[in-house]
Formats: structure tokens, C-alpha cells, sequence
């Protein structure tokens, strides 16, 4: 079986201008919704208490609320269903720091003419911690973000790690958008599912690269946009195929893998589609925006390989003692 | 005569390792490593505690100005107005003849800034000093946080050192909320003992004094443990701190059968303790923990030996935690509670159950797919993705790492993307099949330029994944844990072991010819 035709070299750089005329109204629009709409922060950053109660018949809502509101605590407090009628999640922003007294007690009490109700999780995140967590995520992402671009460059050239990041922030940027339209919590586990995103599109961008890359030396033309789309048509199915297997597996995570990984497989299924795309429609043409001139790396290609053999060739007569 | 197939035996020592090494996690043996389950797969609590470090410098300025009360009494050194604040101690001096006795004693102490001004002292900390407590009272914290769960009697609890003064504990199987009450009790208890003077003289007028204004005396107002609204007007520099505690035992009372503690003291503490009884017969000791007052008996005589006994209306269990949290020592700062979750036991089942059916379903899919792509190349892959998951599941328990919920997530999505390695190869080899290439070429060729591109790829997904796990807490680190093993697993399952397959099958795969069969592509000839 097979989907593309191999020999078919497709045009993809002949449309670049609409797909990253769509990509900008997308990033734009992200930013725009992260700058307005906000982000939905979980306890695990915003701090506060979550606290998970099961019933074994339908959860009466509004009875919660009315048992929760007796007590000053838990004034305020948001009931939600989780997952299922018989779960709900009673969220509020206060946290205590007092380590002898029991929150989940407390609501248990509260709630024992509702019901059976059963304490399954509590989570007290203090403010501090959340604050420290953010910091931290913040900086994790800055500091992968340069040690990539350092490898590429190294590995590749330059212009070809700039395009890598901007394919990068792209795809974090629309993530992290789609995160705000769908008001998904933003907690420990979606940060984990963001920068998954981030190791799975720089490995797509990466693939493709590593084509153009043989492709500039192999190739007859001189031309970075026509080597452009013999790379990206010789990688298509592997992109695809890749994209569709991963995109399988998370598709079983969102439907089978339980309430708990929701927001972490629906990141992850915005992030495949969005890292699939960049990688062909945002790092290549930044190549070509960055002026890559063929005949150049081909010329300093050829330097380091001389200048290989010609270390090589001093070794070997350092070896023998000529000199 | 065949060549060995190296990179065949080696991945199939891999297979069989790994197969072997993950065995005990999937049956649950006695024996043998297996992966530890996190806290949201097994329940459990978490806590993330903050050590309240300012305390810790406040009663070490206080048993600074202990050590003087008790010096300078015993010398007969006269001083006057013995203050201790939150950062400092004072005192007077009243005789000038006894400045180089009190200097050489304060000289002994070490970390002390001192400030003269003619006979007033005042002393503070030195820079280095306070640094160096708080380092302590961390230490001192996880320690004694440690010693008491492991009396408590639970399976494994783990208390770790996390960055900037917090402490981190875990405590898996804990199964009713009264037993995670209790923990968190005994986590809390300050445990901390003194032995305090009573001040005799206006005992009388504790009931009209303010706080402010005892603390003018040099006093302190404690209440009773018992009945909140007796109150006792106690010297506060103590006689006498839990620091100089060396045990703590459960008894009972002859008098009434009633749990009572009875506690020894170290040698210094003993002397000293046997020196205020002595000279104080008659008057009030008051046996005080954690700012309540238990018992004030007469001192009847002196006191050798350096034992004493804490009454006051214990139940079984409380004596016995307090007994516990004595004995391993204060907490010479109170901790607080910075970030707690709490996982009940059917909800973690649930997780796990979940996870399974999405990595089953995931695995399932994947694999029917590649079989339809790539034909035979496709069952390949899949021997390398089995093996893939063997390897990761072994690892882990070899390392004793913990399986999170986002590890299992990690690990469905390492079968996704575990075949990409495949993919890469069997795209390279059908491309140089249609150029021409003969089978044994295209193979060879194939792995050969995909390898640049599975190298440079997966290792930039590993440094991410690094940073990951540098900065990540909890559940990332775990995640990051599961993504890591899973990338060097398939580096080592697509490069090494589908290789050693088709090494393997070469001979037959080019009598056949057939490279639908094998590859799923029709070579057009």
C-alpha cells in the first residue's frame, strides 16, 4: 500500500504566501485570545483547592452548592460535573497552610445529607508554589528553546535553527491558543502535553530538514525553493504516516484514557495538527525568507571536508614522523 | 558460512531482557525490581512542606540567652534586664569586674555578633550563623519528618529535600482519613519540650496582665492544656529546652492507670536540671510542649538523674505520638503546608485501568496499520515496538522509577511515535527501490540516510526532554522519565533490531522478489 506517488515532485512553495497568510491570522488570533480571554489556570499554578466527590447515583448540583454554602470557606466555591453525572469537582481559591486541619473532611461533613458522596482527590496548591511552578515552566521552555537552537546550528546552520524556532513558537503559540478557546485548565499536566508538542514538531521539522540538507547537496537545481519541494514531496508520507499514527494514538487517549488526561490528549491532538503544518509551511519558507543561498553552504560544505581530509592528511604524516 | 548477525543477537538479548526485567512489574512478584507506581495510579498523599525558617533563627536566639541565664547564675555573675527578642539578646552587666568572665563565656558561642555599649550587650547573629541555622532547621526538619513517619508504621514514605527550604512527602496506602490525619498530626507536632520557672512573685496577677505587659517582666503567659482559661505567668527564658532530650517512653500512671510520658535528659541537661531543682525547692517547674502548660509541681527536692514525666490526660494514641514526636526530636522550626493531594485508592485503580485500555487500543491500531502499509516490513516494526515497550517497562524498574498518570500517557504516545523510526527507514528503502537499487542495496543504503535524519531528530527531542525533567516537578519529571527511555529504547529497537531482522531475511527476501510482500510497494520493472 502506498499513498503518494513517489516520483511526483508537488509545489508546495507555490502556496506559501496563503498557508502563512492562514498561519498569521492563526497566531495572531492566539495571541490576541491569550492577551484578552486569558488563560484558565488550574490550581496547580493559580493555587486554591480542588477537591473530587463521587456519588453513586446522579450528583445533586444544587444541593452541593446550597450544603456548600453554609460555611464561609467554601463560599464562592465552583461545583462541576467531571467526566460523568456521578463525579463533580468543587474548586475555590482558597488554600490552607494549616497542615492538622482536613478541607476534605470538612466538605465530607458538609456533605453528608447530599448523599453517599465519596472523597476521591484533594488538591490544596499554595499561592507560593504556584507562582514557582509558572517561573519554572517559563523557564524550562527558554532554556530547551536555546539548547535546540545551539544543536541545530551546529548540526545544520543557522538559518536553518532561526526557522526551526519560528516553527516552534508558531506551534506553541497556537497551542497554547487553542488551550484559551476551549478553556481548558492550564495545569501541571498541560504544560507536560505543550512541550510534547514542542519535541514532537521540532522532530517533524527536524525529519524534513534533514532532507533539504541532503537535498542541497544531491540536488541538480541551485534553486532553495524547488530543493525545498523535492524534500518535503520525498518526506510527505513519512510525514503523514507519523502525524497519522501518532495522531491514532492520541485519539485513543482522548476517548478512552479517562477524565484525568482529557486536556492533556485534546493539546496534544491541536499540537500534532499544528506542528504537521509548520514544519512544511512555516521552517521552509523561513529558509528562503533568510536568504539561504545554496551555492554558499555547498562551497562551506566542501571547506569542511577538505579541511577534514586535511587533518587527516597531517595525522597520517605526524603518524609516520614526516614532520 | 553466515556471518554472525551481531545486531540480530543483540536485540534479541535486548527483547529477552527486557521481557524478563519487566515481568516482575506486570505480575506483581515479590521479587525482582519493579516500577513503583505513582500517587495518582496507587493513592496516596503528597505534601510539599515550607519550613518556616524564621523560627528557627527566634529559638536559637532564645537558647542563646538560656546559656546566659544559666552561666552567669552559676559563675554569680550579675546581670540585669536578660531580654531575648525575635533577632536579639540584651542584657546588662552590673558589676564591670566580671566583663572578661562574661566575654570569655559569650567567645565559646559561636556565630555572635556582639555590640557593647559600656555595660549593655546586645548580640545578634552573625551573617554566616544565620545561614547556616536555616540549613539546619531544614536538615534537622526532613530528619526528624522522616524518623517520625518511619515509627508510624507506613509502607514506604518518602521525605526528600526540595529546592528552597521545602520538604517534600509522600506517603503511598494510606487508606482511611483518619490515618491521614494522624500523619499529618505527627508531621505537625513541634514536639517541643521546655521546662520553665514559674514567676513566683506575680503568678498572682497573670489574670490582668496583657501580653506586652509580661513581656516586660521578661515573662510569658502560657495556658493550661487541659482547661484553656487558667493561665500560667512562666519566666520565658526556659530552665531547660527538648534539644537536651534523649528519649521519650509511653508509661502509665500508678495512681489513676492513665497514659503519662516519662522523658530523659542528656548530661548537660540532667546538671542543669538537677541544679534548678536544687536551689529552687519549694517554688513551681512547669512542664510545657508546644506553648501549653501540662503539669507545675512543686519542687520538692533535687532532681538527679535527668528524668522527668509529662501527665496531663493523654489518650493512648496521643501519648504514643507524642512519645514518637519527642523522641525524634523537635521540629526546631514549625513546618507549614504548602501544597497537599490526596488520591483515594479507587480513584488511582480507575487511572490505571483507563490508561491500559488506551495503550492496548493505541498499540493495537499502530500495529494493524503498519502490517497494512508495509506488509512484512510493517510486522518488523511492530517486533520493535513490543520489544520497545519490554525495554521501557524494565528500565524503569531497574532505575526504581515511579510511573505517573503522564508517564502512561507518555508511554502511548512513545508507541506513536517509536514508529516514526520505521517509517523513515521503510520510506528510504522503497524510494531506492523505485530508483533501481537491488534489495540487499536498498536496505543497506536506506538505514545508512535515514540515519542522519533519526539522530539528529530524536536528539533534539531528547534535550527538550531534558529540560523537562531539570525543571520539572512530580508528574512532569515522571513524564519526562517514561519519554526519555522511550526515545533510546527506539533508537535502539528501529536502528539495531529491525536491521538484524532483515539481515536476517535477506536471503529469502531476495529469492522472492516479491516487494509487495516484504515491502508493501510495487516495484515496477
Amino acid at each position: 500500500m502506498q499513498i503518494f506517488s513517489k516520483s511526483k515532485v508537488y509545489d508546495f512553495m507555490r502556496i506559501r504566501y496563503a498557508s502563512l497568510t492562514l498561519s498569521a491570522v492563526l497566531f495572531v488570533g492566539s495571541l490576541f485570545l491569550i492577551a484578552t480571554k486569558g488563560l484558565n489556570y488550574g490550581i496547580d499554578f493559580a493555587g486554591g483547592t480542588l477537591i473530587q466527590v463521587k456519588y453513586n447515583t446522579p450528583a445533586p448540583l444544587e444541593k452541593i452548592r446550597q450544603a456548600l454554602a453554609k460555611d464561609d470557606v467554601f463560599k464562592g466555591a465552583l461545583v462541576t460535573e467531571f467526566g460523568s453525572n456521578e463525579e463533580v469537582v468543587i474548586r475555590f481559591s482558597g488554600s490552607s497552610s494549616n497542615l492538622s486541619q482536613d478541607v476534605g473532611e470538612a466538605v465530607a461533613s458538609l456533605l453528608k445529607e447530599t448523599g453517599e458522596p465519596e472523597i476521591r482527590r484533594v488538591d490544596i496548591v499554595g499561592p507560593k508554589v504556584g507562582n514557582e511552578l509558572r517561573e519554572k515552566g517559563a523557564m524550562a521552555l527558554i532554556i530547551s528553546f536555546i539548547a535546540v537552537l545551539f544543536y541545530i546550528a551546529w548540526r545544520f546552520e543557522w538559518r536553518f535553527a532561526l526557522a526551526t524556532i519560528a516553527a516552534e513558537i508558531h506551534d506553541i503559540v497556537i497551542t497554547i491558543g487553542a488551550i484559551s478557546l476551549f478553556d481548558i485548565d492550564v495545569n501541571l499536566d498541560t504544560l507536560a502535553a505543550v512541550l510534547t508538542v514542542l519535541g514532537y514538531s521540532l522532530n517533524d521539522t527536524i525529519i524534513i530538514f534533514d532532507r533539504i540538507r541532503s537535498g542541497i547537496k544531491d540536488s541538480k537545481s541551485t534553486d532553495i525553493t524547488t530543493i525545498i519541494n523535492e524534500s518535503v514531496s520525498a518526506t510527505l508520507s513519512r510525514t503523514l504516516l507519523t502525524s497519522g499514527t501518532t495522531m491514532m494514538t492520541v485519539l485513543v487517549l482522548f476517548f478512552f484514557g479517562g477524565d484525568m488526561i482529557h486536556g492533556f490528549s485534546f493539546v496534544l491532538m491541536v499540537g500534532i495538527l499544528a506542528g504537521t503544518i509548520s514544519s512544511i509551511y512555516i521552517a521552509s519558507p523561513f529558509l528562503i525568507w533568510f536568504k539561504f543561498n545554496v551555492d554558499k553552504f555547498r562551497a562551506s560544505e566542501a571547506a569542511k571536508i577538505k579541511a577534514k581530509k586535511e587533518r587527516e592528511r597531517e595525522r597520517a604524516m605526524y603518524e609516520k614522523g614526516v614532520v | 558460512m553466515q556471518k554472525l548477525n551481531l545486531k540480530l543477537v543483540i536485540f534479541l538479548a535486548a527483547l529477552i531482557l527486557g521481557v524478563g526485567f519487566s515481568m516482575p512489574s506486570f505480575l506483581q512478584t515479590k521479587a525482582g525490581a519493579k516500577i513503583s507506581l505513582g500517587l495518582d495510579l496507587q493513592g496516596g498523599l503528597h505534601m510539599l512542606l515550607g519550613v518556616q525558617t524564621d523560627e528557627a533563627l527566634r529559638s536559637k536566639i532564645k537558647s542563646i540567652a538560656s546559656s546566659i541565664n544559666y552561666y552567669s547564675k552559676k559563675e554569680d555573675i550579675l546581670i540585669d534586664k536578660l531580654r531575648s527578642s525575635d533577632e536579639s539578646v540584651s542584657f546588662e552587666l552590673l558589676d564591670g569586674d566580671d566583663e572578661p568572665k562574661i566575654e570569655s563565656m559569650l567567645k565559646e558561642i559561636k556565630g555572635l555578633a556582639i555590640h557593647k555599649d559600656g555595660l549593655k550587650y546586645t548580640i545578634n547573629l552573625t551573617d554566616e550563623e544565620k545561614v547556616a541555622t536555616v540549613e539546619y532547621a531544614i536538615s534537622q526538619a526532613v530528619e526528624t519528618i522522616r524518623n517520625r513517619l518511619d515509627q508510624f508504621g507506613l509502607a514506604e514514605p518518602t521525605v526528600a529535600k526540595q529546592g528552597g527550604g521545602n520538604i517534600l512527602v509522600e506517603l503511598p496506602g494510606i487508606k482511611s482519613q483518619a490515618d491521614e490525619q494522624r500523619a499529618r498530626e505527627l508531621i505537625a507536632k513541634a514536639a517541643h519540650l521546655q521546662l520553665m520557672a514559674l514567676d513566683e512573685k506575680r503568678q498572682d496577677r497573670v489574670y490582668e496582665l496583657s501580653e506586652a505587659e509580661a513581656s516586660s517582666y521578661g515573662d510569658i503567659i502560657y495556658p493550661d492544656v487541659k482547661n484553656p482559661n487558667r493561665k500560667y505567668l512562666l519566666q520565658a527564658i526556659p530552665v531547660l529546652d527538648g534539644a537536651m532530650l534523649t528519649d521519650a517512653r509511653v508509661a502509665f500512671s500508678q495512681q489513676n492507670n492513665q497514659p503519662v510520658i516519662n522523658f530523659t535528659l542528656n548530661s548537660e541537661g540532667a546538671r542543669i536540671f538537677g541544679d534548678f531543682t536544687g536551689s529552687n525547692v519549694g517554688k513551681h517547674l512547669a512542664i510545657v510542649l508546644d506553648g501549653k502548660v501540662y503539669s507545675a509541681p512543686v519542687i520538692n527536692e533535687r532532681i538527679g538523674g535527668g528524668s522527668g514525666q509529662i501527665s496531663g490526660g493523654f489518650s493512648v494514641d496521643e501519648a504514643h505520638d507524642v512519645a514518637i514526636a519527642l523522641r525524634s526530636g523537635a521540629l526546631l522550626a514549625p513546618v507549614k503546608m504548602l501544597e497537599r493531594r490526596s488520591i483515594g485508592p479507587s480513584l488511582g485503580a480507575e487511572s490505571i485501568q483507563k490508561s491500559l485500555i488506551a495503550l492496548c487500543g493505541a498499540m493495537f491500531l499502530v500495529m494493524v496499520f503498519m502490517v497494512l502499509y508495509y506488509g512484512v516490513s510493517g510486522i518488523f516494526a511492530n517486533i520493535a515496538l513490543i520489544a520497545n515497550i519490554f525495554i521501557i517497562i524494565s528500565v524503569m524498574a531497574f532505575f526504581g522509577a515511579t510511573l505517573t498518570l503522564p508517564g502512561m500517557a507518555g508511554v502511548v504516545l512513545t508507541i506513536g511515535m517509536a514508529v516514526d523510526a520505521n517509517v523513515i527507514i521503510n520510506e528510504r528503502i522503497r524510494e531506492l527501490l523505485r530508483e533501481g537499487a537491488s534489495i540487499k542495496q536498498a536496505i543497506a543504503r536506506g538505514y545508512e540516510h535515514a540515519m542522519t535524519a533519526i539522530i539528529d531528530a530524536n536528539f533534539t527531542t531528547f534535550i527538550t526532554v531534558a529540560v523537562l525533567y531539570a525543571y520539572g516537578t512530580g508528574p512532569i519529571k515522571g513524564f519526562a522519565v517514561t519519554m526519555s527511555i522511550g526515545i533510546l529504547a527506539s533508537m535502539l529497537t528501529a536502528i539495531l533490531g529491525t536491521r538484524g531482522i532483515f539481515d536476517y531475511f535477506l536471503p529469502r527476501i531476495e529469492k522472492s522478489a516479491n516487494t509487495s510482500f516484504w515491502f508493501g510497494y510495487k516495484r515496477s520493472k
